[in-house]
């Protein structure tokens, strides 16, 4: 016996719209299923999880802080998945962007003044291209596979940074913590509403990338190469279109988003660096891409979503004394519906007996 | 001709469809559709693209269910659900797009569509007999990616042969082969008939559906236009039965200006360059040269180097130095597809879907595929924005200009049938008013009706002082609308020739690179005696 996927003649237009709100749907009902297993009530705990952080003010600023680098992050990677490009690295794009910006405040604490934060924001987003120009580079001259370059260049980083918060970068006067010393107050990415709440202009940059990348991709002559060459590399040939060059710019947008929410994400949450500066947040923006269908409209409402899948993990660590772990399990759970449902949108299942002889 | 219109060899009919229909969303793919195969004749299925054929077949093959209807299998009726079924009861069919695996032997190929535990070696065995007592001579242990694709269709039809079928299914057969392959295919399937099986037999070559068919079905917007028996009808009558319409016949006028008056629009000079993988072919020393006003064909098999020649030819892979190809007196050897484009080359690829049009894009999107660097300052605005506006007026104008025919107003390129697509992809170049066309294979895979018109417009496109360059394994073609035809074998072009002094069947020879030299020779010293 064996399973084959064949292809549905007529998809379903109305499902294919509503499959980001039936995977929602069916990672909640697993969900429950999951709490339930646990022993806690699933609606209490589904509430405790999904609806709770929403209402106070100060937790939706957090949720902004936290759906910031996730839109970011995913806007850049839809330019690439869109052109087949499969960039995994962001994570390692996101912290070299961290670790770029940080230098100025880190190495140069005496430079102050207005121009602080633009240069930070800058070399931000140039180391973030800088590091998504390896595996593009490789890709573009060897054919190397850019998921495993990209995804191992993730380890790199993070130990990197381990070692300047450990070693050379770790602040004099921090009592031998591993961590480097505090940005000044010009070096700090301001808050948007300071009465109300935390969140800073990480998501405004957020909302510009979004704005800015649908445009670019819907409505210009670039977005139109990016995506021919995405859909059949042999027509974007014959249009004249480069494939080295849309590799090396797709990864460079990409990483250079990265690199801003890393940056933004060190000097408007955290204040300086340390060995971790990411609950995953490279790895999450994948699933809100695709939860997102890579459009970067859509990326804003599911970087929401996810952003509140972290807070509800740790309000549910409060209330229910869950793992946070549970949000990574959420996260997982959502990743695999989404595709489930695009592919039985696309495909349906059919059960073949066993091949007979003749 | 003996026996035409005498078959009266059972009284029993092997397959009867009654009433058949197929809707998909608002369109009958087929609306009631009768026709009936008796056992040891070949029953012809005509029809345009678009027609209902492919429907049918595959409804009676079990990949396709239909709506409304029955099939009679020997007089009861049967509903077929799938493929499988369809070999248990004894159809077999041999699709024109072949589904074999080029790394693999034929007989692994032939292995893996018969399932089961039986050991390859008797595969190879049996395929070997089947083979042999049947003519279609195969070598099992090939690897297919080898073959030519006259050798891999044996091997579909052998495969097909080893399930024993009552009922041999045959999509567009000789559409790639040689006229000389052909004849080898046309008596295996006088065997077969004379064996007592059936063939069902699907072509658009009127000549070969009247020499070989007992009887023909006409399809046409799904329905049934016409049963009748072909060698009673004339090429034309069937062609205007499947059409619905008197088809115009080609209007070619004299090349008007001597043709080597002028500079030629494009030559090419010594064209060579490797394999660029381990299925492509090498292309060596090609030189041509392709005047204003003339139409240059270049026939051959599939896979002798004609995709190659074009990707070269449109700038897809660059040539060594420039002066390789020259375009209107420009080096162009170093410019990639949108700098030809430039300088007033137009090209048209032979594969529609994924070469010539995104398929999930829609028709204003794909005209911008080909015409956003030749035509930037029309559709593209200030910051790289694409004007929309202009190219929905374009895409009116071409589907205007060459009658296509859609469902909504800028549907994805994938909605369209073949014909209405190529005429989509074909007209985009002939809207610009292009000093030089390259087609590669214009309308393979397209019905009558569509291919007349797009033969013509490149005849029309010619004449207005263009150079038209034709790739195609479609003799009648070349011979109908080229000026002079070269002969690509093994990737490499011949010499050309004048189009109204060559035959057939010395083409086709020269197809199957049977020592072009020996009878080119002969060739021009009738020609040359010809004309004295």
């Amino acid at each position: 016996m064996r399973i084959e996927l064949v292809r549905r003649p007529n998809p379903s237009a109305l499902y294919s719209a509503l499959s980001p709100l039936l995977a929602l749907a069916i990672t909640a009902a697993l969900g429950a299923v999951m709490f339930a297993l646990l022993g806690k009530a699933p609606h209490l705990a589904l509430y405790s999880y999904f609806i709770e952080p929403l209402t106070e003010v100060w937790s939706i600023h957090e949720l902004l802080i936290k759906a910031a680098p996730l839109i970011l992050i995913a806007v850049g990677l839809s330019v690439c998945f869109l052109s087949n490009n499969w960039n995994i690295g962001a994570e390692g794009q996101f912290i070299m962007g961290a670790i770029a910006g940080s230098a100025l405040p880190i190495l140069a604490p005496d430079f102050q003044g207005p121009l602080v934060l633009p240069a930070m924001l800058i070399m931000g987003m140039l180391g973030g291209m800088a590091y998504a120009a390896i595996p593009a580079v490789l890709k573009a001259r060897f054919n190397t596979n850019e998921i495993l370059s990209s995804l191992m260049l993730v380890y790199v980083a993070q130990l990197f940074l381990d070692w300047l918060v450990r070693g050379p970068w770790r602040n004099p006067e921090g009592f031998n913590f591993p961590e480097s010393r505090n940005f000044h107050a010009d070096a700090i990415l301001p808050e948007i509403m300071s009465s109300s709440g935390r969140a800073h202009y990480g998501f405004v940059f957020a909302i510009i990338a979004a704005l800015v990348v649908w445009f670019t991709l819907n409505r210009t002559l670039k977005g139109f190469e990016i995506r021919v060459l995405g859909q059949s590399p042999r027509a974007g040939r014959f249009a004249g279109f480069s494939y080295t060059t849309t590799v090396i710019t797709t990864f460079l947008i990409a990483g250079a988003l990265a690199g801003l929410a890393g940056i933004s994400e060190v000097s408007g949450a955290i204040g300086q660096l340390r060995p971790v500066i990411s609950p995953g947040y490279g790895f999450t923006a994948i699933i809100v891409a695709f939860l997102g269908r890579l459009n970067p409209l859509g990326i804003v409402a599911a970087g929401l979503v996810l952003a509140l899948s972290y807070l509800g993990g740790e309000a549910a660590q409060i209330t229910l004394g869950v793992s946070n772990k549970v949000s990574n399990v959420f996260q997982g759970i959502l990743l695999f519906s989404v595709l489930a449902c695009d592919t039985l949108i696309h495909y349906r299942i059919r059960i073949a007996g066993p091949a007979r002889a003749e | 001709m003996t026996d035409a219109g005498g078959k009266k060899v059972a009284s029993e009919t092997l397959l009867k469809v009654e009433g058949i229909t197929k809707i998909f969303g608002t369109l009958k793919a087929n609306d009631g559709v009768d026709f009936d195969i008796v056992p040891g004749e070949i029953h012809a299925l005509l029809g345009e693209n678009g027609a209902g054929k492919s429907t049918l077949v595959k409804m009676l093959f079990g990949s396709l269910q239909p709506d409304g209807g029955t099939i009679y299998w020997r007089d009861s009726a049967v509903s077929i659900t799938n493929p499988m079924q369809a070999r248990a009861l004894g159809i077999g069919m041999v699709f024109q797009h072949f589904s074999l695996f080029e790394s693999l032997s034929a007989a692994e190929n032939i292995a893996l569509s018969l399932g089961g535990d039986v050991t390859l070696s008797k595969i190879a065995a049996e395929a070997t007999r089947v083979s042999h007592e049947y003519g279609l001579p195969i070598h099992p242990d090939r690897l297919v990616g080898e073959l030519s694709v006259g050798e891999r269709q044996r091997i579909e039809i052998v495969r097909c042969l080893l399930q024993q079928p009552e009922l041999i299914i045959l999509d567009e057969p000789t559409s790639v082969l040689t006229p000389q392959e052909a004849e080898k295919l046309f008596a295996t399937l006088d065997k077969l008939r004379a064996e007592g099986k059936s063939i069902l037999y699907i072509s658009h070559r009127l000549e070969e559906v009247q020499r070989i068919c007992d009887r023909a079905t006409v399809l046409r917007h799904g329905k049934v236009v016409g049963h009748c028996n072909p060698r009673d009808e004339t090429a034309k009558s069937l062609a205007a039965m499947m059409v619905g319409e008197d088809i115009h016949s080609i209007e070619r006028s004299e090349i008007s200006a001597g043709p080597s008056s002028e500079e030629p629009v494009m030559v090419i000079d010594g064209l060579s360059q490797p394999a660029s993988s381990p299925f492509s072919v090498p292309l060596s020393g090609i030189t041509l040269s392709v005047r204003p006003g003339e139409v240059v064909g270049i026939a051959g098999i599939a896979g002798n180097g004609q995709s190659e020649f074009f990707e070269a030819i449109s700038g897809e892979r660059l040539q060594d130095k420039g002066s390789r190809v020259m375009i209107r007196g420009n080096e162009a050897g170093r410019l990639g597809p949108s700098g030809r484009r430039r300088i007033g080359a137009a090209f048209s690829p032979e594969e529609r879907l994924g070469h010539g049009a995104v398929p999930s894009f829609s028709l204003s999107e794909n005209l911008l595929l080909s015409r956003h660097a030749s035509d930037r300052k029309a559709y593209i605005g200030p910051l790289g924005t694409i004007r929309r506006g202009a190219l929905t007026k374009t895409l009116e104008r071409i589907v205007k200009a060459l009658d296509v025919r859609k469902s909504g107003y800028d549907p994805a390129a994938s909605s369209l049938s073949g014909g209405n697509l190529q005429k989509v992809i074909l007209g985009r170049e002939f809207d610009r008013s292009p000093a030089l066309l390259i087609a590669n294979q214009p309308t393979w895979g397209v019905d009558a009706g569509a291919a007349a018109r797009i033969r013509q417009e490149i005849i029309d496109l010619a004449r207005n002082g263009a150079g038209v360059l034709v790739i195609s394994q479609d003799l009648d073609e070349l011979l109908e609308i080229a000026d002079r035809i070269a002969v690509m074998s093994d990737g490499e072009l011949s010499e050309t020739v004048p189009a109204e002094t060559v035959t057939r069947e010395t083409l086709g020879l020269m197809m199957g690179g049977a020592t072009p030299e020996k009878h080119h020779e002969e060739r021009v010293a009738t020609m040359e005696a010809g004309q004295e």
